[in-house]
């Protein structure tokens, strides 16, 4: 006990002395002036105390369980053994969230939503729905396939000024750009694909980066075709029969669209994953030499893959554009991939929910949390790290489907086609559920 | 003869500015190249690192100018002080955001290294400011030199020798000293290493202070020629010198030097005779064609997978 | 007797490193043959020459798929050499770790089936067809090799021996004419290598697939195979039924060293 307060005692000073000059100076040698903020530097040094004690509590916690399951030899130990609250309660989340009735009910909130409150926060409500669709269009890429793509946002800014140009150049609407702006963005999440295909992880993840930056560079300098930094304005929101709405009914409108977009992504992409692409996607993920050994296409996969996680990037890339009736190169930086990668890491590789609950808590509760909002960026980064360290397969990370099984006639637990032999378990299996 | 010593005046100046960025970038490429090797990771925070020993040295630069030290004797203590800072740094980021992930598989401390990259800049935003400051202007300009002020700016030139005299130690380091060799070892096979009784934990972390040091060694210098700095610019010189690190072939130290001063000069080159818009698209290009056509760049050795 | 496979005259360069010179390899229909040597000698390269994982520097791998003619496979990548009837496992085991059990053995039929991408976002009939027959297929595997218990587990908790057998279910999804199996009783204990050899045989005897194993263990190799073919440092040193390679000079040096 002691000696964890000495070094969180330790940890707190080198801290607090590593973030001095940053934190708590303030200089401006042009206006020859020096300003001391102790306060600052007081929040880091307690603060990283506390932090610093929890943090080493918890790793010390991650490599026993780790170091279990290594020694463990044929019993493995399946990690569930040992369930932790917090684990309890994801548990008890995920189920929730199976409820029928539960559903029922939040379908009536989310219908409902735009009438109990402000334009201000429909807004907001239709920037996260925005995040949850981008976030299961890139868990495609990285969480099903496995390919760390670095540059989502080039798909996005794509999809945006895909319908801003549209638009500017030829009058083309909404409903008209949306689907090409989806093929559009797919067709060049194709073209990235081609030539990363025979990347292995880290350099995969390096040229998406570059090809992100890329196309925004272009886009920023291409000021003949593409308006450059200065962007595009006066985008439309969408018409209903050409109706004119107005500010407030445009956004409620707006509000009903990305709703019922994210409904259809969820849907499109459950049933992508039940399927063969979807294993063939997750066998890509977990090795992808066996993968080919057992005759998937890896290329065919990798491409489809690319493919179906930019289209709907490009389709919220128009809700985007239609929803700040302006975009500009600034919008479309790596750090908003980097924010969407986050959605996908906290929530859990591979799996809806986890998207959609790690969407809530990176996007929505800032919104309503000032403390939160503030220190936002930075919480992002910081999670990043920490779900790295500590939990890797992010927050909801059981998610594998249970096919349905035909039901053999029970009885004398020999079953046809079987030999006596492999009727017994051999080793143990502590795996009873 | 005065349109020919215009176009001889010209190309020095690329010349002479594509190697002081070449420099810069070869310093930051060793050390993404070092680190590399000894982990096998890309260093995504390494940009940072440099940005934040920037910063420092704004400080303390801004401190010792308010006080009215003389010029040489700032530079000395910025160049310290933000020295010893970024290896501090760099050793702390190790040992939070990667050491816990020595045995995962490789996606994750790659994405720990963005997180970590993206607290850092958020960090110097709010500790600081986003806008852009002014960096005093601390590399001197020796009466000797103001004479080939023609064909050389001075400080370009002092900029140039300087880190090419800081590689060179670091070349002799890496050869000759015990923690040179240790990091060598590690980076060939760190099992062996670790039963012969190299130190891996500390050599390591060595490397990463190694790295930070001439990160923020590149960093002041420029800082101090450009005249301004902002939470930024780690980013696109962290992504350019890895380009060069991998253009020279990532895990040789030569290769990162040579990278280093090739792009920088191509860069150059580039902006000056064809089109200044497209400079950072240009280094872009040069690193996903690399990565795609020959990964182990021009110095580097291809490795395949045993099945 | 029918042959399924053919390497005439393979040869496989690594750099400066003469990793295979000179193999003749001859399987039959419904033949079990047995491929050992020392460490070093060979045998996984010559199994990934086989199935495209390395493509070799000299001569030709036919394969003659049932129904279709004589096919050369020097080039074809990993997936077609499988479509066309040629599965394999693997030395250290590369299961899909994160996947179920039955997922695993489901994912093997995926070069049998032809629907896409967008029959499975519409759920249309011949998705269902194929999604059934697969999920059936998957079901009777895991059930033949006693892993039907453990169908929704993740590959990764299943106890050593079963993940191997796992494999080999996975490899037989496939539906290949010819299995290769790389050391498939590595770590195994008396009891579980036993249980290996009724399965490998009765693979052999209800499916009329043809086996290339390599294994180590020779007490199995002996009890199951028709043949042997002993490599040593990249050549083919013997070739004969068991009888004939238990007596052979060479084999003998080539693993106790010559006196």
């Amino acid at each position: 006990m002691i000696s964890e307060i000495r070094k969180s005692i330790i940890a707190a000073i080198w801290f607090s002395v590593l973030s001095f000059p940053l934190v708590a100076l303030k200089v401006d040698y042009l206006e020859k002036s020096i300003h001391l903020r102790w306060d600052n530097l007081a929040i880091i040094a307690v603060g990283t105390f506390f932090i610093s004690y929890v943090w080493r509590y918890f790793l010390q916690r991650v490599e026993k369980s780790r170091q279990e399951e290594v020694s463990g030899g044929i019993e493995k130990v399946s990690s569930a053994k040992t369930e932790t609250s917090a684990q309890k309660i994801l548990t008890r989340l995920v189920s929730l969230s199976h409820s029928k009735p539960l559903i029922a009910i939040l379908l009536v909130m989310i219908i409902a939503f735009p009438f109990a409150s402000s334009t201000y926060q429909t807004s907001i409500i239709i920037s996260t729905m925005m995040y949850i669709v981008l976030g299961l269009g890139l868990n495609i890429v990285v969480g099903m396939a496995g390919l760390l793509d670095l540059g989502y946002g080039a798909f996005y800014l794509i999809g945006a000024y895909t319908y801003a140009l549209l638009n500017f150049n030829y009058g083309i609407g909404f409903w008209m750009s949306l689907p090409i702006a989806g093929m559009l963005a797919a067709t060049f999440g194709v073209v990235l694909g081609i030539p990363v295909l025979r990347l292995r992880g880290d350099y995969l993840a390096i040229v998406t980066l570059g090809f992100h930056e890329i196309v925004r560079l272009v886009v920023e300098n291409w000021d003949e075709v593409l308006h450059g930094p200065s962007g595009i304005p006066n985008i439309p929101k969408p018409g209903l029969f050409g109706f004119e709405m107005g500010f407030n009914g445009s956004t409620t409108y707006l509000y009903y669209i990305t709703a019922v977009i994210m409904v259809i992504a969820i849907l499109v992409i459950r049933r992508l994953n039940i399927s063969r692409v979807g294993r063939a996607w997750m066998a890509l993920r977990e090795d992808e030499v066996a993968c080919q050994a057992m005759g998937i296409d890896t290329t065919k996969t990798k491409l489809t893959a690319f493919a179906l996680g930019a289209f709907w990037a490009g389709i919220v890339g128009v809700l985007f554009a239609a929803k700040s009736s302006f975009v500009n190169p600034a919008s479309f930086t790596f750090f908003e991939s980097a924010m969407i990668l986050s959605i996908v890491v906290l929530g859990g590789v591979g799996s809806i929910r986890g998207v959609i609950l790690a969407t809530l808590i990176l996007i929505l509760l800032p919104e309503y949390m000032r403390f939160l909002k503030e220190y936002r960026i930075l919480l992002f980064g910081a999670i990043m790290v920490i779900m790295m360290v500590f939990r890797p397969q992010g927050l909801i990370s059981d998610a594998h489907h249970e096919y349905e099984l035909t039901p053999r006639p029970a009885g004398d637990g020999i079953r046809p086609g079987m030999s006596p032999e492999f009727n017994s378990t051999t080793g143990s299996s502590s795996n009873n559920q | 003869m005065t349109e020919s010593n215009e176009i001889l005046t010209y190309f020095l100046e690329l010349f002479s500015s594509g190697l002081t960025r070449g420099s810069i970038y070869a310093l930051l490429a060793l050390g993404y190249t070092l680190v590399y090797g000894v982990i096998g990771l890309i260093n995504f925070a390494h940009g940072e690192v440099y940005m934040v020993g920037a910063f420092i040295g704004l400080i303390v630069a801004g401190i010792m100018s308010i006080m009215d030290f003389n010029i040489l004797a700032i530079l000395f203590v910025t160049l310290t002080f933000a020295m010893i800072y970024a290896a501090a740094y760099g050793f702390t980021i190790e040992k939070v955001a990667y050491k816990p992930l020595r045995k995962a598989p490789r996606l994750a401390p790659l994405i720990s290294a963005i997180g970590m990259s993206i607290f850092l800049r958020e960090y110097v935003i709010l500790a600081q400011t986003p806008d852009f400051v002014s960096f005093p202007a601390l590399i001197p300009k020796p009466e000797f030199l103001l004479a080939i002020k023609d064909y050389l700016e001075p400080t370009e030139l002092l900029i140039i020798v300087s880190s090419l005299t800081v590689m060179i130690l670091l070349l002799v380091l890496i050869k000759r000293t015990k923690v040179g060799k240790a990091m060598r070892s590690i980076s060939q096979d760190r099992e062996m290493a670790m039963l012969l009784g190299i130190n891996v934990n500390q050599t390591i972390s060595m490397t990463f202070m190694l790295g930070s040091l001439l990160a923020a060694f590149g960093a002041i210098l420029i800082a101090a020629h450009i005249g301004q700095i902002n939470y930024n610019i780690g980013f696109i010189v962290g992504i350019k010198s890895f380009t060069a690190a991998v253009l020279g072939g990532i895990g040789s130290i030569r290769g990162a030097a040579l990278g280093g001063l090739v792009l920088g000069l191509t860069e150059s080159f580039a902006t000056g005779y064809i089109s200044s818009d497209y400079e950072d698209v240009f280094a872009f290009s040069v690193l996903v064609l690399i990565l795609i056509f020959k990964p182990a760049g021009l110095l580097g050795k291809a490795t395949a997978e045993k099945v | 007797m029918k042959i399924v496979l053919q390497a005439d005259k393979i040869g496989k360069n690594f750099g400066g490193l003469r990793a295979l010179d000179n193999i003749d390899l001859k399987i039959h229909e419904g033949e079990i043959v047995a491929l050992i040597g020392p460490n070093g000698a060979g045998k996984t390269t010559l199994f990934n020459c086989i199935t495209g994982m390395h493509e070799p520097t000299d001569g030709k791998v036919n394969v003659f798929p049932p129904g279709q003619s004589k096919t050369c496979v020097n080039g074809f990548k990993p997936n077609k050499i499988t479509e066309l009837g040629l599965a394999r496992t693997f030395q250290n085991i590369r299961l899909f770790n994160k996947m179920t059990v039955l997922e695993n053995v489901m994912v093997g039929c995926h070069c049998r089936n032809s629907n896409t991408f967008l029959e499975a976002i519409v759920r249309g009939p011949r998705f269902k067809r194929e999604e059934k027959q697969t999920l059936e297929n998957s079901q009777y595997l895991l059930e033949t090799f006693g892993l039907i218990d453990f169908a929704h587990h993740l590959a990764e908790n299943l106890p050593y021996a079963n993940q191997r057998r796992l494999e080999i279910a996975r490899a037989l999804a496939t539906d290949p004419f010819l299995l290769l199996l790389d050391e498939p009783a590595a770590g195994m204990n008396p009891n579980e290598t036993n249980a290996l050899d009724q399965l490998i045989l009765k693979i052999r005897n209800e499916k009329k697939i043809s086996i290339l194993l390599i294994e180590h263990d020779m007490k199995l190799v002996m009890r199951i195979s028709d043949r042997i073919f002993v490599m040593n440092q990249g050549k083919n040193i013997a070739d004969g039924s068991p009888q004939e390679i238990r007596n052979n000079e060479t084999v003998i040096h080539a693993y106790l060293g010559t006196e």
